[in-house]
C-alpha cells in the first residue's frame, strides 16, 4: 500500500464518526432541536458497542448496541425537552455530563482488553485496486452507512413531503401546528435518528477506529460534530467536506507527531481543537448568511396554543 | 388516548422554585436506590454509606469543605454568566489557566518567599482565569461565534498546556521526571482555617464570600438587574440602553476570574504543586450545581455542599461497598436531569388530558 | 332582534343556538346566524366580542357546547379543520401560518392535505393567482414578500381546496387602501362565481360598501341582523360597542406652535438585518403641543425609525437628530432620555417590559438613569420602597387592572400592560413622545384611556410622535399626518388638509406632490 493511500484511508477512518454523528445533528436541528449531548450519546454508542462485542463475539451485534444505547440517552433528551419543554442547552449538557459518567462506569471492567475489530470487506478484483482499491471498495461497513446515510439525509430532506415538513417545524413550529402538522412528533423522531446516528459514530470509535475502550473516548468529537453542523450551515454535503477536513486535521497532526518535528506533541494535539474555533470563527462572520440559514426556531421550546 | 398537556403559567410558580431542588434530590435518591439494587447492593446501606457516612467525621468534613470551595467559586461565577444568557462551558479551562498563572511565581523565581507571594499568586490565578475567559467573550461579541463550543474546545486546549508545562518547561528538575512541578514552598501554599480539625483551607472561605459578594449584586443592585434583562429579554435590555457586549464581557470576566482564583487556590492549598490533572472535572460539576442552586448563589452554597457529597460518596462507596468510583459521575449527571424535569414545573402547568388535542389556529382577539 | 331570514331551505350556512363556554367565560352565547349562497356576510364586533370563537368553531377548531350547524340544509358535526375543508369551507387566517425559509409553493403544499408534487402546485397556484387578479411568483422565498403578497399566499391556498364558503378574519388590517381595493376586486369575483364570503371585520366604512348583510356581536351575544348598506357608520359603531361610542376629546384648534422639541434633518439608516427596510433621508420636527402622527401599513420601516429615533441605533452624525435643541444622533437611549424624550416601543412583552420582571422592576427598565436619585442609592443600590409606591402611582394613574400587589408583567393583559408602559412614560412629564402602535391588540376602553392621556399630554405642551397603522386613531388625534412608505417619509399633511384617500395614496407609494396634483 502506498503511503498516500494509507494517508488517505486514516482519514476516512478518522472522518466517518465525525460526519456520522454531524449528519445525525443535522437532521435534529432541522426540525428545531438544539441537542448538545452529542458527546454523551456517542462515547455511550461507543462503550456499549465494545462491551456488547466483547462479550458475544460479534461485532454486528456491538454496532447494533451502539446504536440502540445512542437512541436510549436521546429518548431521555426527548422526554424533558420535548415533553415537558426543558431548556435544551442545560439538557443536552445534562446528557454529556451523564454520557461520560455512565460509560465510565459501564466502561470499566472492559478497560485494557482487546476487542474485536470490525471486518473491512474485500470484493476479489476492485479491492486491489491501486490507490482507490482500498478506500472505495475495501472499508468497513460503517464507512459504507455514512456514505448511503448523507445521500439518504440529503434525498429526505430537499426530495419527500417528510423532509419538507420536517424542514418547516424547524422554520415556524407555531404555523406548523396551526397546519395541523404534528410538530412534537417530528422533532423526537428526528431526535432519536440524531441519537442514533451519534451511537453509530460512537461504535465506530471502539469497533473500527481502535478495537478498545478507554474512558472518554470520544475525546471531544461529539462537540467538533456538533461544529460541524454550523460550518456546513445544515446542508448535508458540506458536512462531509467538513468531517474529512477535520479528519485531515487530526491524522495530519498524528503524522506530524511521528515524524518528530520538535513541536511538542500536546501542541499538534490541540491542533483540531484550535481548527473548530477558527473554523466556528469564519463561519459566523458573516452574520446575515447565519441568520438565513439557521432554522428559525432552533432551540426554541414548543408550548402549543396562547 | 392519554396525553400530558402543557400550559404556560401567567408568572413563574413561587412554591415551584423554592420546592424543586428538593424534589430534585429526591427523586436522585430514589433514582440511587435502584441503581445501587441493580448493581446488587443493599440500596439502603449503599445509599448510607454514600450520603450519610461522609458527613459523620469531623474531618470528612473538612474534606467536604475543600472538595466544595472550587464548585462554590465557579458556580457562583457561572450564575452571573448563565442569567444573562452567556453559556460560558469552559471554566474547566478557566480553573486550569488560573492555576498555571498563579503558579508562575513559586514555580519560576522559588527563592522569592514573602508574606506577598501569596497574595500574589491569588491575583495572577483570578487574571489568568479572567483572560482565558476572555477569548470566548471576544469572539463572541466581534464574531458572533457561538461561545458554548469556543469555550468548550478551549478546556481542551488548557489541559494540553497543562500538560506540556509539567512535563516540560516547569518540571521539577529534582523531581525524577515525574511530570509535576516543584512542590509549593511554605509561603505559596494557602493555608488551612484550622488544621487542628482537617485540612479545608481558605479557599472555602473565598467560595462563600464570593457567594454573599454576588448573591447582594445579583438580588439587590442595578448592575444584577441589569444581567437579569439582558438575560431574558435582549430587546428590553437595549430599551433600557444596556449594552449586551459589555455584559458579555463582564459575565466572562467575572466568571473566569472566580475558576481562575478556585484553580489556584486548589492547586496551592489542596495540591501544593502542579500535576497534568488538578481537577476532577470541576468545571463542568460547577455547571450542575449551579442549575441545582437555582442559578441564587446563596442555593449554591447549599448546591455545592451536596455535591460535593456526591464526590466523597464515590470515594467512601468504593472502599466500602466496592462499588466504582464512577458512581459519583452517575449521580451528578442524575442530579441535573432530574433538576431540569422538575424546573418545568415552575414555568408550565401539567395536566392529564384524554383524547385527542384540538388543533388550536391562531386567530385575533 | 331580528331574526335571520327565513326560507333556511336555500341557505349554504346556517347556525342556530350555537354557544361556547370557557371556565365561567361565555365567548359565544345561543348564536344564530345565516348565510346564503353568493353572498358576502360580515360579522361585526369589538375585540373580545366573540367573532373569532364563532369562526372556530365554524371552521373546526373549536367544538360548540350547545347548538347547531346546517350546511347546505343538512345538520353537520364540524370536528376538524379537515373536515370543514372536506364540506367546502376555507379560512384566511388574521395571522398567517407561513415559513419564511419556504417557497410560497413548498408553503402551500405544507397546508394541502395529499402529497402532490410541488411543480405541479406550482402551476395550479399559478392558475389561480391569475384568475383572481393575486399576482404571485409561486417559486418566491416568503421571507423575501411583502405582507400584502403573503396574504395571497394564504387565500390562493384558501382557493385551491375550492371552498364555497370563504371565511376571512381581518383581512384589511395589513393592507393599504389601494391593496384592499384589489382585495374587494377579488371578492366580488368570487361572490359573482356563487361563491359566500364571512368578512370579519371592525371596519365599518368597508363592511358597508362591500357586504351584503351583517351580524353584529356584542359580549358573545348577537345584537343585529341588518343590511350594511342601509345604515350608517355611526348606527353600525353604536350596535357594536353598545352606547355613544367614546371618542377622545382634541380642542378643536391646535395651539400656537411652540418651539421645535423634535428635529430630524436627513436621516438615513441602512437594512441592520437581511429583512429590514432601509430608511432614506427623513426629515421631520415636532413642536411643543403638537400631536404628529405617521401612518402607514406595518412594514414600511416604522420599527427601524422607532430604534433611530431613541438611540437603540445611533446616527452617524450628532446633527440628524435634536432634542430641544440639542444634538442627539450620537448619544444613546438614556442620554436622550435625559433630555427630556420618553419612547414607546410597538412590542409589549420582550422591548417595552421584561415579561418575568414585576411592574416594579419595569419601572426601572426605563427610568434608572433619569430617576437615578429617586430609585438608586450608593453602589447602586435599589430602592425597593420607592419603586413600588412609584409602580402604585401609576397603575392608580392609568387604571391599571391587575392581580396581586406587584404581578410579572406577562401576568397583565395587553391593554392593562400597555396602560403602563405609557404611564410609566408620562409620569416623568417629558418633553417628547415618541410612540410606536399605541393600540394594538388593546380593547376599547383602555384605548381611548390612552389616546386621552396622549392628548392630554399635547396639550400641557409636550410633542407627541404617534406611529400607528390605524387611520382612524390617527384622524381623530393628530395635529397633521406624515405617511412612511418604504422608508421614506412623506411630508406632513395637516389635518384639515388629510383625507383617507390622499393618506391612502401616500401609503401605497405615490408622492405628496403627486396626490396634491391629482387632487387639485
Amino acid at each position: 500500500m502506498l503511503i498516500a493511500e494509507s494517508i488517505l484511508l486514516t482519514i476516512a477512518t478518522a472522518a466517518t464518526p465525525l460526519l456520522i454523528a454531524a449528519i445525525g445533528e443535522l437532521v435534529v436541528e432541522r426540525s428545531g432541536v438544539l441537542n448538545l449531548g452529542v458527546e454523551g450519546m456517542m462515547v455511550m454508542g461507543a462503550v456499549c458497542g465494545f462491551g456488547a462485542a466483547f462479550v458475544t463475539g460479534s461485532p454486528w451485534i456491538g454496532v447494533g448496541a451502539g446504536i440502540l444505547a445512542g437512541a436510549a440517552m436521546a429518548a431521555l433528551f426527548a422526554l424533558l425537552t420535548l415533553g415537558i419543554a426543558a431548556n435544551q442547552v442545560a439538557t443536552g449538557l445534562a446528557l454529556t455530563l451523564l454520557g461520560l459518567g455512565l460509560s465510565g462506569m459501564i466502561g470499566e471492567p472492559f478497560v485494557g482488553r482487546s476487542g474485536t475489530k470490525m471486518p473491512v470487506l474485500d470484493i476479489p478484483v476492485l479491492s486491489d485496486l491501486p490507490l482507490v482499491g482500498r478506500l472505495v471498495f475495501g472499508q468497513d461497513p460503517i464507512f459504507y452507512a455514512s456514505i448511503l446515510l448523507v445521500i439518504g439525509v440529503s434525498w429526505f430532506l430537499f426530495g419527500t413531503r417528510a423532509g419538507l415538513t420536517l424542514r418547516s417545524v424547524g422554520d415556524n413550529h407555531n404555523s406548523a401546528h396551526a397546519l395541523g402538522i404534528p410538530v412534537l412528533r417530528y422533532r423526537v423522531l428526528a431526535v432519536l435518528f440524531g441519537g442514533a446516528c451519534a451511537g453509530l459514530a460512537g461504535a465506530h470509535l471502539s469497533l473500527v477506529y481502535t478495537p478498545q475502550w478507554v474512558e472518554n473516548m470520544s475525546a471531544g468529537r461529539g462537540w467538533i460534530a456538533l461544529a460541524l453542523v454550523v460550518f456546513a450551515s445544515w446542508r448535508p454535503w458540506r458536512v462531509v467536506a467538513g468531517a474529512y477536513l477535520f479528519g485531515a486535521v487530526s491524522i495530519g497532526q498524528l503524522h506530524a507527531q511521528a515524524l518528530g518535528f520538535g513541536i511538542p506533541s500536546q501542541f499538534l494535539s490541540a491542533l483540531p481543537y484550535l481548527a473548530t474555533i477558527v473554523v466556528l470563527v469564519l463561519i459566523s462572520r458573516n452574520r446575515r448568511l447565519t441568520l438565513i440559514n439557521t432554522p428559525a426556531c432552533l432551540g426554541q421550546p414548543f408550548v402549543p396554543g396562547r | 388516548m392519554m396525553r400530558i398537556e402543557i400550559v404556560k403559567r401567567p408568572q413563574r410558580s413561587a412554591l415551584f422554585s423554592a420546592l424543586s431542588p428538593f424534589i430534585a434530590l429526591a427523586l436522585t435518591i430514589i433514582a440511587g436506590a435502584i441503581l445501587f439494587a441493580m448493581l446488587g447492593k443493599n440500596p439502603a446501606e449503599a445509599l448510607y454509606y454514600y450520603f450519610i457516612d461522609p458527613l459523620r467525621e469531623e474531618w470528612s468534613l473538612h474534606e467536604l469543605a475543600i472538595k466544595a470551595a472550587p464548585l462554590i467559586l465557579i458556580a457562583v461565577g457561572l450564575s452571573v454568566c448563565y442569567l444573562s444568557n452567556n453559556w460560558n462551558i469552559g471554566a474547566e479551562g478557566q480553573f486550569i489557566i488560573g492555576a498555571i498563572a498563579g503558579s508562575a511565581l513559586p514555580v519560576m523565581f522559588p527563592s522569592f518567599q514573602n508574606a506577598f507571594v501569596l497574595p500574589l499568586m491569588l491575583l495572577m490565578g483570578v487574571l489568568g482565569g479572567a483572560a482565558y475567559a476572555a477569548i470566548p467573550a471576544l469572539l463572541k461579541t466581534r464574531f458572533n461565534t457561538n461561545e458554548i463550543l469556543t469555550s468548550l474546545m478551549l478546556v481542551y486546549v488548557a489541559q494540553l498546556f497543562l500538560d506540556w508545562m509539567v512535563r516540560g518547561p516547569w518540571r521539577n528538575p529534582e523531581g525524577f521526571n515525574f511530570p509535576e512541578t516543584r512542590r509549593f514552598h511554605p509561603d505559596a501554599v494557602l493555608p488551612e482555617i484550622w488544621s487542628a480539625s482537617g485540612r479545608a483551607n481558605w479557599g472555602f472561605v473565598f467560595a462563600l464570600l464570593a457567594a454573599l459578594a454576588l448573591w447582594f449584586l445579583l438580588s439587590r443592585t442595578l448592575k444584577g438587574f441589569e444581567v437579569k434583562v439582558i438575560g431574558q429579554s435582549p430587546r428590553a435590555g437595549r430599551f433600557a440602553g444596556f449594552s449586551t457586549a459589555r455584559m458579555v464581557f463582564f459575565a466572562f470576566l467575572v466568571s473566569g476570574g472566580l475558576a481562575g482564583l478556585a484553580g489556584i487556590s486548589e492547586v496551592s492549598g489542596a495540591i501544593g504543586q502542579l500535576r497534568p490533572s488538578i481537577s476532577p472535572g470541576y468545571g463542568f460539576t460547577a455547571i450542575i450545581v449551579a442549575f441545582l442552586g437555582r442559578l441564587n448563589p446563596l442555593g449554591i452554597v447549599a448546591a455545592g455542599l451536596v455535591l460535593a457529597l456526591t464526590y466523597l460518596g464515590g470515594e467512601a462507596a468504593q472502599i466500602s461497598l466496592g462499588v466504582s468510583d464512577k458512581v459519583a459521575r452517575v449521580f451528578q449527571g442524575m442530579i441535573l436531569f432530574f433538576v431540569l424535569g422538575c424546573d418545568a414545573l415552575i414555568h408550565y402547568r401539567f395536566r392529564i388530558m384524554r383524547g385527542q388535542p384540538a388543533p388550536s389556529n391562531p386567530g385575533s382577539a | 332582534m331580528q331574526h335571520p331570514h327565513d326560507g333556511g331551505a336555500g341557505d349554504l350556512l346556517e347556525v342556530r343556538g350555537l354557544s361556547k363556554v370557557f371556565g365561567s367565560l361565555k365567548a359565544c352565547d345561543n348564536i344564530d346566524l345565516a348565510i346564503a349562497r353568493g353572498e358576502i356576510h360580515a360579522l361585526l364586533g369589538e375585540n373580545g366580542a366573540g367573532k373569532s370563537t364563532l369562526v372556530k368553531m365554524l371552521f373546526g377548531s373549536l367544538e360548540p357546547n350547545a347548538g347547531e350547524i346546517f350546511w347546505k340544509g343538512e345538520p353537520v358535526v364540524i370536528g376538524n379543520p379537515a373536515k370543514a375543508r372536506a364540506l367546502g369551507i376555507g379560512m384566511v387566517f388574521q395571522h398567517f401560518s407561513l415559513f419564511e425559509a419556504l417557497t410560497a409553493a413548498e408553503n402551500i403544499a405544507l397546508s394541502l392535505d395529499r402529497d402532490t408534487p410541488i411543480r405541479e402546485i406550482a402551476a395550479r397556484a399559478r392558475d389561480v393567482s391569475n384568475a383572481y387578479g393575486l399576482p404571485l411568483d409561486p417559486f418566491a422565498l416568503v421571507g423575501d414578500l411583502s405582507v400584502g403578497e403573503r396574504q395571497r399566499i394564504e387565500i390562493i391556498r384558501c382557493l385551491l381546496q375550492e371552498p364555497e364558503l370563504i371565511i376571512l378574519d381581518e383581512p384589511t388590517s395589513v393592507l393599504t387602501p389601494q391593496e384592499a381595493d384589489k382585495l374587494f376586486e377579488t371578492l366580488e369575483r368570487l361572490r359573482g362565481e356563487g361563491k359566500s364570503i364571512l368578512y370579519i371585520s371592525h371596519r365599518l366604512e368597508e363592511v358597508k360598501r362591500l357586504c351584503d348583510r351583517a351580524t353584529v356581536l356584542r359580549h358573545g351575544k348577537v345584537v343585529a341582523h341588518c343590511d350594511p348598506g342601509k345604515e350608517t357608520a355611526a348606527s353600525l359603531a353604536r350596535m357594536m360597542v353598545g352606547n355613544e361610542v367614546v371618542r377622545a376629546t382634541r380642542p378643536d384648534a391646535p395651539l400656537v406652535a411652540g418651539t421645535e422639541i423634535l428635529g430630524i434633518c436627513g436621516l438615513s439608516r441602512k437594512p441592520a438585518g437581511p429583512f429590514s427596510i432601509p430608511l432614506r433621508n427623513i426629515w421631520l420636527k415636532v413642536h411643543g403641543g403638537e400631536m404628529l402622527g405617521i401612518a402607514g401599513v406595518a412594514g414600511n420601516g416604522q420599527s427601524e425609525f422607532f430604534e433611530a429615533v431613541s438611540g437603540e441605533a445611533l446616527q452617524d452624525s450628532a446633527d440628524v437628530i435634536r432634542i430641544r435643541g440639542t444634538s442627539a444622533g450620537r448619544m444613546g437611549i438614556n442620554r436622550r432620555r435625559l433630555l427630556g424624550a420618553a419612547f414607546v416601543p410597538e412590542e409589549r412583552l420582550g422591548h417595552g417590559a421584561a415579561p418575568a420582571m414585576r411592574l416594579s422592576e419595569n419601572l426601572l427598565l426605563s427610568r434608572f438613569r433619569t430617576d437615578a436619585r429617586a430609585f438608586l442609592g450608593t453602589l447602586g443600590v435599589i430602592r425597593t420602597g420607592s419603586t413600588a409606591s412609584a409602580a402604585k402611582r401609576i397603575v392608580a394613574a392609568m387604571d391599571v387592572r391587575k392581580s396581586g400587589d406587584d404581578p410579572e408583567a406577562s401576568a397583565l393583559s395587553g391593554g392593562n400592560l400597555q396602560k403602563f408602559i405609557i404611564g410609566r412614560e408620562l409620569d416623568r412629564q417629558p418633553a417628547l413622545i415618541v410612540v410606536n402602535q399605541p393600540t394594538w391588540g388593546v380593547d376599547a376602553g383602555a384605548a381611548a384611556h390612552i389616546r386621552q392621556a396622549l392628548i392630554d399630554l399635547a396639550r400641557s405642551g409636550s410633542a407627541v410622535l404617534v406611529i400607528s397603522q390605524d387611520l382612524d386613531e390617527l384622524f381623530e388625534m393628530s395635529d397633521a399626518i406624515a405617511v412612511m412608505h418604504h422608508g421614506q417619509l412623506s411630508a406632513p399633511l395637516p389635518i384639515a388638509e388629510a383625507t383617507y384617500e390622499r393618506i391612502g395614496l401616500l401609503m401605497g407609494g405615490a408622492d405628496a406632490a403627486h396626490a396634491a396634483a391629482e387632487n387639485a
